[in-house]
C-alpha cells in the first residue's frame, strides 16, 4: 500500500538534489536546471497532499497549475537574461559574472 | 459479433486466471499483448504507406511510379526495406553515440504512442484517458525533442541548423493546433476521444469547418511536410537534421514521418469526421476500424495532394503565417464558437448546425476580405520603382584618345 | 508488493538517478537530456497520484517547452572551446553537506507528523478531476483571481524576455 510518506520522501530527495545543483554548479543554465528540479518537487508535494489528505477540495491542483505557470515564465525570462549576458560578457559561468558594470 | 476484441480479452483472462496468475499480472500481460498487436498492425500499414506515397506522387507528376516489382509495384516497399537494412551504418566522427542512436527510435516511438488514444470501434480504444487531446499535443512535443537530438548529435552544422529551424516552427505551430483542438473539445464537453466521437451527431466538420482547416494546416506544419518542409529541404540545407543518418536509422525517420502523417490523419478523422461512426456500426462493431481507415486515408490523400501541389515556403514566411494569421484566426474562432455555443444552449440541432456553419463561413469571408485588402496594398508596394544597380558612368574618352 | 508499489519504486529510482546525473554531468546537453528523463519520471508520479491532467501538462510544458528552450539556450551560449576547469564551485562539498542535512531534517521532521502514513483515500466513483479543476479555475468562488494574475504574469514574461534578448541593430 502506498502511503503519503513515499511521495513526501521522494519530493524531499528531489528538492535536495536540486538544491545541490543550485549551490554547487558554475554554469548559469545548470543552476536553472536545479531550480526546475526544486519546483517539480514542490508540485509533487502539492499534488500528493491533495490526493491523500483532501481529495474533495481541488485547491491542491489549482495551486499546482499556478506554480507550473510561474515556473514556465521564470525559465523564459531567465534564459533570455542568460543569452543577453552571454552576448556582452561571452561567459555565463556564475562566478565570472560578479561585477555590476565594467 | 457484439464486440469481438473485448470478448477475446475476457476469454484470455479466464484462461490465464485458470493457470493461477494474479490479477495484476493478467492485466499487465493483456495490456502488453494489446500493445504488440496494435503496434504491429500500424507498422505493417506503414509499409503500405511507402507504396501509396510513391504511386501517388508519380500520378500527380504524370508518370507511373514503381510498377516493376510485383503487380503494380506493391512489393517495392519490401525492396526498399531490404535496401535500407543492408546499407552501411555510418556514425560521423565526433557524434554523440548514445543520442545519435536514440534519436530515430524516439522519432518512431512517439508516433506509435499516438495510436494509443485513437478509438477504433465503439468499445475498442488503447487507453481511454480523459485527457486524450492534451496527450496528443504532449506526444507531439516529444517528437520535436527527437528531432533536436538528431540534429545536435550529428556534429554537423547543417544538421544543427535544420534542427533549430524545425523545432522553432514545430513549437510555433503547436499554438494554433492546440486552439483548433480545443474547439471540438468545447463542443463535446470533454477531452476524451471516445466522448468526442460519441458526441458527433452531425460530424464536427459540418459545424466548425474552419477549425478543421486550421488543424489541417497546423498539422502539416507539425509533420514537417511540404509546403512547410523547411526542415528537410533537399535543395536548401541538404536534408536537414537527418543528413548523417544512413541505413535503417534513416529508414526509421522516413517511416516515422509517413506514419506520423497517417496518425495525424486518423486523429483529424476521429475529431472532425466522426471516427468510427457510420451506418450499421452498432450492429457490426468490426465496421468501426474500416470506416476510420477510410476517413483517415481520405485526409491522408488531402495531405499528399497539398504536398505535391505547393512550393516550399521560407522560414520567415512560415513563422509570419503562423503568428500573424493562424493564431489570431484560431483565437477569434474559439471565442466566437464559445459565445455561440453558450447562446444556443437549448436550440434544436438543425438550427444549431446552421448557425455555427454560417458563423464559420462568415469568418472565412471576412478573413478573405481582409487578406485581399492587404494583398492589394502589398502589390502596390512591390510594384513601386526600386533603385536599380547600374555601373558608374565611365569616362571612355581618354581610352579612345590613346589609340 | 503491489503493482503500484513496483511502479512507484521504478519511477522513483529513475527520476532520482536522472536528477543526480543532471547535477553532476559536465556536458550540459547531457544534463538537459537527463533532466528530460527526470521530468518524465515526475510525470509518471502525477499519473500515480490520479492527476492525469498534470501528467500531460508536465510533458507539454516542461519537456516540450522548457527543456527544449534550455537546449536552445545551451547551444546558443557555448563558448568555442570547452569550459576549462571543473563544473562545480569551490565549495561543492559544503553544498552537498547542506543538501544531505536538509534531506535528513525534512524526513525526520515529517516522520514525527501523525499524518505521515496516511493511506490512499478512495476517490468518488466518477470523479472527473479536470471538470472540477476547470470549474474551480474560472469560478468566482474558486481561483479565478490567481488564474488571471498568472496569465498577466505570463504576458509580462513574454514581453520581458523578448525585450531583454532583443538584439539592438546598431
Amino acid at each position: 500500500m502506498i502511503s503519503l510518506s513515499y511521495f513526501l520522501v521522494f519530493a524531499a530527495a528531489l528538492f535536495c538534489i536540486g538544491l545541490y545543483g543550485v549551490l554547487a554548479r558554475k554554469n548559469a543554465i545548470a543552476i536553472l536546471m536545479g531550480i526546475e528540479l526544486m519546483l517539480n518537487a514542490v508540485v509533487i508535494n502539492l499534488i500528493a497532499f491533495w490526493r491523500f489528505r483532501s481529495p474533495e477540495m481541488i485547491t491542491g491542483q489549482a495551486f499546482g497549475v499556478i506554480v507550473f505557470a510561474v515556473a514556465a515564465a521564470e525559465v523564459a525570462v531567465g534564459l533570455a537574461l542568460f543569452i543577453a549576458i552571454f552576448r556582452r560578457r561571452n561567459t555565463i559561468a556564475a562566478d565570472e559574472i560578479d561585477l555590476l558594470k565594467w | 459479433m457484439s464486440d469481438p476484441v473485448n470478448s477475446i480479452a475476457e476469454w484470455l483472462r479466464t484462461i490465464l486466471a485458470s493457470w493461477g496468475l494474479s490479477e495484476g499480472l493478467i492485466t499487465v500481460i493483456l495490456a502488453v499483448l494489446g500493445v504488440v498487436i496494435l503496434a504491429t498492425f500500424v507498422l505493417v500499414v506503414d509499409i503500405l504507406l511507402v507504396w501509396i506515397e510513391r504511386k501517388m506522387v508519380a500520378r500527380f507528376q504524370d508518370r507511373f511510379g514503381p510498377n516493376r516489382v510485383g503487380p503494380y509495384g506493391i512489393i517495392q516497399p519490401i525492396a526498399d526495406v531490404i535496401k535500407l537494412l543492408i546499407k552501411e551504418d555510418i556514425m560521423p566522427m565526433g557524434a554523440d553515440k548514445f543520442i545519435f542512436n536514440l534519436a530515430p527510435i524516439i522519432a518512431l516511438a512517439t508516433v506509435l504512442l499516438l495510436w494509443a488514444v485513437v478509438p477504433l470501434a465503439p468499445t475498442v480504444i488503447g487507453a481511454d484517458i480523459n485527457v486524450a487531446v492534451l496527450y496528443v499535443v504532449a506526444i507531439g512535443s516529444i517528437g520535436t525533442l527527437g528531432i533536436i537530438m538528431a540534429g545536435w548529435a550529428s556534429n554537423n552544422k547543417y544538421a544543427l541548423l535544420g534542427a533549430f529551424r524545425t523545432v522553432a516552427t514545430m513549437i510555433a505551430y503547436e499554438v494554433p493546433m492546440i486552439i483548433a483542438l480545443l474547439i471540438p473539445v468545447l463542443l463535446a464537453r470533454s477531452m476524451g476521444m471516445q466522448t468526442i466521437v460519441n458526441a458527433q451527431s452531425p460530424w464536427y466538420i459540418f459545424i466548425v469547418p474552419l477549425a478543421a482547416v486550421i488543424l489541417f494546416v497546423s498539422s502539416i506544419a507539425e509533420l514537417g511536410r511540404t509546403p512547410f518542409d523547411i526542415s528537410e529541404a533537399e535543395s536548401e540545407i541538404v536534408a536537414g537534421f537527418h543528413i548523417e543518418y544512413t541505413g535503417m536509422k534513416f529508414g526509421l525517420f522516413y517511416a516515422g514521418e509517413l506514419l506520423h502523417a497517417l496518425t495525424v490523419s486518423a486523429l483529424i478523422a476521429t475529431i472532425f469526421l466522426g471516427g468510427w461512426r457510420g451506418p450499421y456500426v452498432d450492429q457490426l462493431p468490426l465496421l468501426g476500424p474500416v470506416y476510420l481507415f477510410i476517413k483517415a486515408f481520405l485526409v491522408y490523400y488531402l495531405i499528399m495532394w497539398v504536398r505535391y501541389s505547393f512550393p516550399r515556403v521560407r522560414i520567415d514566411q512560415m513563422l509570419g503565417f503562423n503568428w500573424k494569421f493562424l493564431t489570431p484566426l484560431a483565437l477569434f474562432l474559439l471565442i466566437v464558437v464559445a459565445i455561440l455555443d453558450k447562446a444556443m444552449a437549448d436550440v434544436n440541432t438543425v438550427w444549431y448546425v446552421l448557425v455555427m456553419l454560417g458563423a464559420n463561413l462568415l469568418i472565412v469571408w471576412g478573413t478573405m476580405m481582409i487578406l485581399r485588402r492587404y494583398a492589394r496594398i502589398e502589390r502596390v508596394r512591390i510594384a513601386e520603382e526600386r533603385p536599380v544597380a547600374r555601373a558608374p558612368e565611365s569616362d571612355n574618352n581618354e581610352l579612345v584618345g590613346q589609340e | 508488493m503491489t503493482v503500484m508499489q513496483v511502479v512507484f519504486l521504478v519511477t522513483a529510482v529513475v527520476s532520482l538517478g536522472g536528477a543526480v546525473m543532471v547535477v553532476t554531468t559536465r556536458n550540459l546537453i547531457h544534463a538537459a537530456l537527463w533532466l528530460i528523463l527526470t521530468l518524465f519520471g515526475v510525470a509518471v508520479m502525477y499519473g500515480l497520484l490520479s492527476a492525469p491532467f498534470f501528467t500531460v501538462i508536465q510533458v507539454v510544458i516542461y519537456i516540450g517547452a522548457i527543456a527544449i528552450l534550455m537546449i536552445f539556450a545551451i547551444m546558443l551560449t557555448r563558448r568555442v572551446k570547452q569550459e576549462p576547469g571543473s563544473s562545480v564551485n569551490k565549495g561543492w562539498w559544503l553544498a552537498g553537506l547542506m543538501a544531505l542535512v536538509l534531506f535528513t531534517a525534512l524526513v525526520w521532521m515529517l516522520s514525527t507528523w501523525p499524518g505521515f502514513q496516511t493511506t490512499l483515500p478512495e476517490l468518488p466513483q466518477d470523479f472527473d478531476s479536470i471538470k472540477v479543476l476547470g470549474a474551480a479555475l474560472v469560478s468566482t468562488e474558486g481561483y479565478v483571481i490567481p488564474f488571471e494574475i498568472a496569465s498577466v504574469l505570463l504576458l509580462a514574461a513574454l514581453i520581458g524576455s523578448v525585450a531583454v534578448a532583443w538584439e539592438r541593430k546598431s
